[in-house]
């Protein structure tokens, strides 16, 4: 393919070196609502890192103004390098964004979707065909490429959503979301796409509300509520700072939870926090001792254990005691 | 098939760098480029188009045109130049629900997260508007030279008078793009459009001379720019328009655009919404 040229050609050395993405005390007000309420994110090259948060959190706020589609009513950001307020077209030119909803055009069909935007980006005639032709083939779309978009699968439209951002290698891909409202499949395709894009070395920012997603893809996490940056770090770390040697407990009797807590509560420091879904308790356990006197304790008092399990906390039991419990995390089998 | 081989995807993602950028006349090309797509993929939008035109024409012509000019083919010939401009001045609608739908669906903001000319889109939006008064305005010229319409002026005042239609069509389109940029859905935009229409159309010289309307209805029906549009797109057809005629047609889309480009501007460019 002629067009293939090497990405090392377009930044100088020491630009390498800088983050791809850098925001200080970023902020964005809609009204009274701070939306972002002073932001700092760093997110090194090469690197796919996640921003979780419940809806509502600021994502998409926070992802638009680093793709110069908001701009910040405080702070500073600079992407590959450029200033998003002093320099947004050379923003623009390094970056591609998949937003949280398809921006494709419906009655286009995918073919034309991409020939349009390669023609935008300066390609012409045959290497605009060639350029649509090869992401259409790299994401399994060539047999639906004369299709209208509307008649195209959510699977299909996210696909060719990502493709349309990958006319260009940008330096930094955005993904809104990417896989919100997609089946498993669906989900574990975008996953290997992410990977395999992360591997030639673009740098990703990805937002998501889902803990497993954040846990599987990112290298380094950043957990968002109301606006403000709670924690950071890579996915161990979060579980560490927690701290590890969980119990949890299912009950087989949900009307039993309140007082199952309570006696969990006598036995173990930790705040008991309480599964959004089902009849499940998880604490922090000092020890394996501690643990055992407390299961102990629940069986004497004939509450009947559906299951039980020590282990270091899930990413969602890390969030809820980051959030102190205020933040509701979406479950897939419930889509958006 | 939706299990995407990550081996197969790396060996196909190779870098690819920009080409050499592109002016922003080319960009504004690649959009017009889209709303020529628009109509194979759309044809219904044409439909639409040309349907309500061609009612009044066959309506007003046979049902009161002996009523009102003595005969159908006097009316016919009085009334056509008049369909042209109310078809033209309808037809911006349609760009400002596009538009609409395109910012809906989050469509500009891909857009507008690429480094091109930021007025490329609503360049591509008048290339589309200029070829819907084309074809509209010739079908309906088409119907009514079957129905016994003569232009006194030929050919030329024709191209004429098509010339200032696209001059009007482009002056009212304005009014479309910044409502399309303010209204989210696209029918409210439609709805807003005609209900600020209906009255301009209606209360004009399109359909009947002002003579026996009441003075101070006259007295709006004479400054009506549709009105004056009209005149002058009658005139040239019939090969009597003054240059006067021309220039006070053109007035209120000169006035339009000159007021109206840099709002739509603003608009786009305040990135806040
Ligand atoms: N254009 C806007 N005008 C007013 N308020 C807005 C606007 N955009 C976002 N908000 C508000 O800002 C807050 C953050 O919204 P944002 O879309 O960034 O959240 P999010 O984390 O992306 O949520 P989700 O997971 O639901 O996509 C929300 O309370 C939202 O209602
Ligand atoms: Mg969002």
């Amino acid at each position: 393919m002629n067009d293939a040229v090497h990405m090392t050609n377009l930044q100088s050395r020491d630009e390498r070196t800088l983050p791809a993405v850098s925001a200080r005390g970023l902020v964005k007000r809609f009204g009274e609502l701070r939306a972002v309420d002073g932001i700092d994110l760093d997110v090194p090259r090469g690197m796919i890192f996640a921003i979780l948060g419940p809806n509502g959190a600021g994502k998409t706020t926070l992802m638009r103004m680093l793709a110069t589609l908001l701009t910040p009513d405080d702070g500073s950001a600079s992407v590959m390098g450029h200033d998003v307020i002093a320099a947004p077209h050379d923003v623009r030119a390094s970056i591609a964004m998949t937003g949280q909803f398809a921006s494709l055009d419906e009655d286009l069909t995918g073919r034309e979707n991409l020939l349009l935007l390669a023609r935008l980006w300066g390609f012409r005639g045959r290497s605009a065909k060639d350029r649509a032709d090869n992401l259409l083939a790299a994401f399994e779309l060539s047999d639906a490429a004369g299709r209208q978009v509307k008649t195209y699968s959510g699977g299909m439209r996210r696909r060719l959503d990502i493709a349309a951002s990958l006319i260009v290698t940008p330096g930094v891909l955005f993904l809104d979301e990417p896989t919100t409202g997609l089946d498993p499949n669906a989900r574990q395709s975008v996953w290997r796409m992410i990977r395999a894009l992360a591997d030639s070395g673009v740098t990703i920012l990805l937002t998501t509300q889902y803990l497993d997603e954040a846990d599987q893809l990112a290298a380094r996490i950043a957990v968002i509520d109301k606006g403000r940056k709670i924690a950071e770090g890579t996915s161990r770390e979060l579980k560490a700072a927690t701290g590890s040697g969980f119990l949890h407990v299912a009950l087989a009797d949900p009307a039993r939870l309140a007082e199952a807590e309570a006696i969990l509560a006598c036995h173990l420091t930790g705040t008991i926090q309480r599964s959004p879904e089902g009849a499940q308790l998880s604490v922090m356990a000092g020890s394996t001792d501690a643990a055992s006197q407390a299961i102990a304790a629940l069986i004497a008092a004939r509450i009947e254990l559906a299951d039980f399990s020590m282990g270091s906390p899930s990413l969602e039991e890390v969030f809820f005691a980051l959030t102190g419990g205020s933040g509701r995390l979406g479950k897939r089998e419930k889509g958006d | 098939m939706t299990d995407l081989s990550s081996a197969a995807l790396s060996a196909r993602l190779e870098m690819v760098a920009p080409p050499k950028a592109p002016s922003a006349f080319s960009n504004a090309l690649v959009f017009g480029w889209r709303a020529i797509l628009k109509f194979k993929h759309v044809p219904e939008q044409l439909f639409d188009l040309v349907m309500t035109p061609i009612m009044f024409t066959l309506l007003f012509t046979f049902v009161f045109g002996g009523a009102l000019a003595g005969s159908t083919s006097a009316y016919l010939q009085f009334f056509l130049p008049g369909i042209l401009v109310q078809t033209v001045v309808f037809n911006a609608v349609y760009s400002g629900m596009g538009l609409s739908t395109d910012l809906g669906k989050g469509l500009f903001d891909r857009f507008r997260s690429l480094p091109i000319w930021s007025l490329a889109p609503f360049a591509g939006l008048m290339v589309g508007d200029v070829l819907r008064h084309l074809i509209a305005g010739a079908i309906i010229l088409t119907i009514g030279l079957t129905l016994g319409y003569r232009p006194e002026a030929g050919i030329p005042g024709v191209i004429a008078a098509f010339a200032l239609l696209l001059a009007v069509g482009f002056g009212m389109g304005w009014i479309f793009i910044v409502l399309g940029l303010l209204i989210r859905t696209p029918t409210t935009v439609m709805t807003a459009g005609f209900t600020f229409l209906f009255p301009l159309v209606f209360a004009s010289n399109i359909m009947v001379e002002p003579q026996t309307m009441p003075g101070w209805l006259r007295a709006f029906v004479d400054v009506n720019p549709v009105s004056l549009m009209t005149s002058a797109i009658r005139g040239l057809m019939a090969g009597q328009a003054s240059l006067n005629d021309v220039l006070m047609a053109l007035l209120a889309p000169a006035l339009l655009t000159l007021l109206l480009a840099p709002v739509t501007l603003w608009l786009y460019r305040r990135s806040d919404r």
